[in-house]
């Protein structure tokens, strides 16, 4: 035991808490056994812990969804020009299969969609939101969550590398199927030194996003007017 | 009142005790952030607001909680403090939060936490209990800080990068390149090189701790580290 533990204070005993041990150890005589005691306490101590987390939750339950909606809006800014749409975009949202599309309308007319798509990178998921043209072209990829190396596969991030950006403009049209991968691949992206598992595992998800859209490009864009051309 | 005791206190926890230099304690956070010294310093902070907290809980109901059950007492106090500051970072401290988010909920599981609070709070009265959770947080502090600051110089060549995100724009000036154009260690950004970096740290404490007790402790046989606390 290192010196910190002094003596048990002997001085100004607290009176509420020495009231409260008192009435313990009554209560334990009562009982003939401090078990059931010990419980109760705990019990108590418990349930208080559990209204102030509740309190917290409250106090901080809408700050935090306004933070995620920021958090939201500042990714969907950078996968969506605002050249291309006039509407607000965390408004316009509908569930497409397993996912929720945000889309983007000039008028009546859906011109682009933004969606999420999740891979398995080198050490974990990886999640990513891509902003696609009706048309099938996309306009924007952003990493928005991973935990791949730092220093080898973070350069997924647009604030390490311009490498996401390469992916701007394809569609499935233009690129075809077997460009769909790294260089290494035989495909037409870089991957990085030492890294290849992390770009490889993005252009996966990439191309799984257009495939996505591909198929459901009717539900994406359906009763907001036709495609616009 | 012991003559000196904050002095004591003081002391202990900012060297003597040291929680990572003295106790060992709390290694594993440690390991996980200290991959720059700003990262360090978040880290430390937030964990230093839970001890102060925590220990001044854990001093005030300690009449009242049986020593049977005081441990899960302590972690059930622990724990339900670590949530409230994470969500309360997660409203107000948002940009902050985005940066330790991921290792908020790891302090519950620092046991140095636990350990001053079986050690110290549960035995002293309020002021020192916090006092202590004080001290023993910036002594964490510190330690986490140098630690980054040494990986991050040898890793990436950099010093205090992305300290505006954490502090906001008035600390620009702290974010420095200490070697330009570098390309990098790998090895001292990943927990390898904490260890690697710990090593050297604790042994220029070691250093220092035999030169200020001067030659007459000269020949302190290596293992002498303080008795890790009972508990942690």
């Amino acid at each position: 035991m290192s010196e910190d533990v002094r003596e048990v204070d002997q001085d100004r005993p607290s009176a509420p808490a020495e009231q409260a041990s008192a009435w313990i150890s009554k209560a334990a005589v009562l009982f003939r056994c401090r078990i059931p005691i010990d419980a109760i306490l705990l019990g108590v101590l418990a349930m208080v812990a559990a209204a102030a987390l509740a309190m917290g939750y409250n106090a901080t339950a809408e700050d935090i969804a306004k933070r995620k909606a920021e958090d939201l809006m500042a990714s969907l800014v950078q996968v969506i020009p605002s050249s291309v749409h006039d509407n607000e975009l965390l408004a316009d949202r509908r569930h497409v299969v397993d996912r929720v599309v945000y889309r983007a309308k000039a008028g009546p007319i859906v011109t682009a969609a933004a969606y999420e798509v999740t891979v398995n990178g080198y050490a974990g998921p990886i999640r990513i939101l891509m902003g696609v043209t009706a048309k099938g072209e996309i306009l924007g990829v952003r990493v928005l969550s991973h935990s791949e190396t730092p220093g080898l596969g973070d350069k997924i991030e647009v604030a390490k590398n311009d490498w996401v950006r390469s992916f701007e403009r394809l569609s499935l049209v233009n690129t075809s199927t077997e460009q769909w991968a790294v260089k290494k691949d035989g495909g037409r992206f870089d991957q990085f030194s030492g890294a290849t598992i992390t770009p490889r595992a993005v252009v996966k998800a990439v191309k799984a996003g257009l495939d996505f859209f591909d198929t459901y490009r009717f539900a994406i864009v359906r009763d907001g007017g036709e495609v616009k051309e | 009142m012991r003559d000196g005791s904050y002095k004591t206190i003081i002391r202990d926890g900012l060297w003597d005790n040291n929680v990572i230099l003295g106790q060992m304690l709390a290694l594993c956070p440690l390991m996980a952030v200290t991959g720059t010294a700003t990262n360090g310093l978040g880290m430390g902070l937030a964990s230093t607001s839970v001890l102060v907290v925590s220990g001044m809980a854990v001093s005030l109901i300690r009449k009242a909680v049986p020593q049977e059950v005081r441990i899960p007492a302590f972690v059930l106090i622990i724990a339900a403090i670590v949530t409230l500051l994470d969500l309360a970072m997660n409203a107000w401290l948002h940009e902050l939060h985005k940066v330790l988010g991921l290792f908020i909920p790891l302090i519950v599981t620092n046991c140095a936490i636990l350990g001053r609070a079986e050690a110290f709070a549960s035995r002293n009265r309020v002021g020192d209990a916090m006092l202590d959770g004080l001290m023993m947080g910036l002594g964490f502090t510190i330690a986490l800080m140098v630690l980054g600051a040494v990986r991050e110089i040898i890793g990436s060549g950099t010093l205090f990068s992305g300290a505006s995100l954490l502090l906001g724009e008035p600390f620009l000036f702290l974010e420095t390149t200490v070697i330009p154009d570098y390309r990098g260690f790998l090895l001292f950004i990943l927990p390898p090189g904490g260890f690697i970096a710990m090593a050297f740290v604790l042994a220029a404490k070691r250093i220092i701790d035999k030169r200020l007790a001067g030659d007459a402790d000269a020949d302190v046989l290596p293992g002498r580290i303080q008795p890790v606390d009972e508990g942690a």
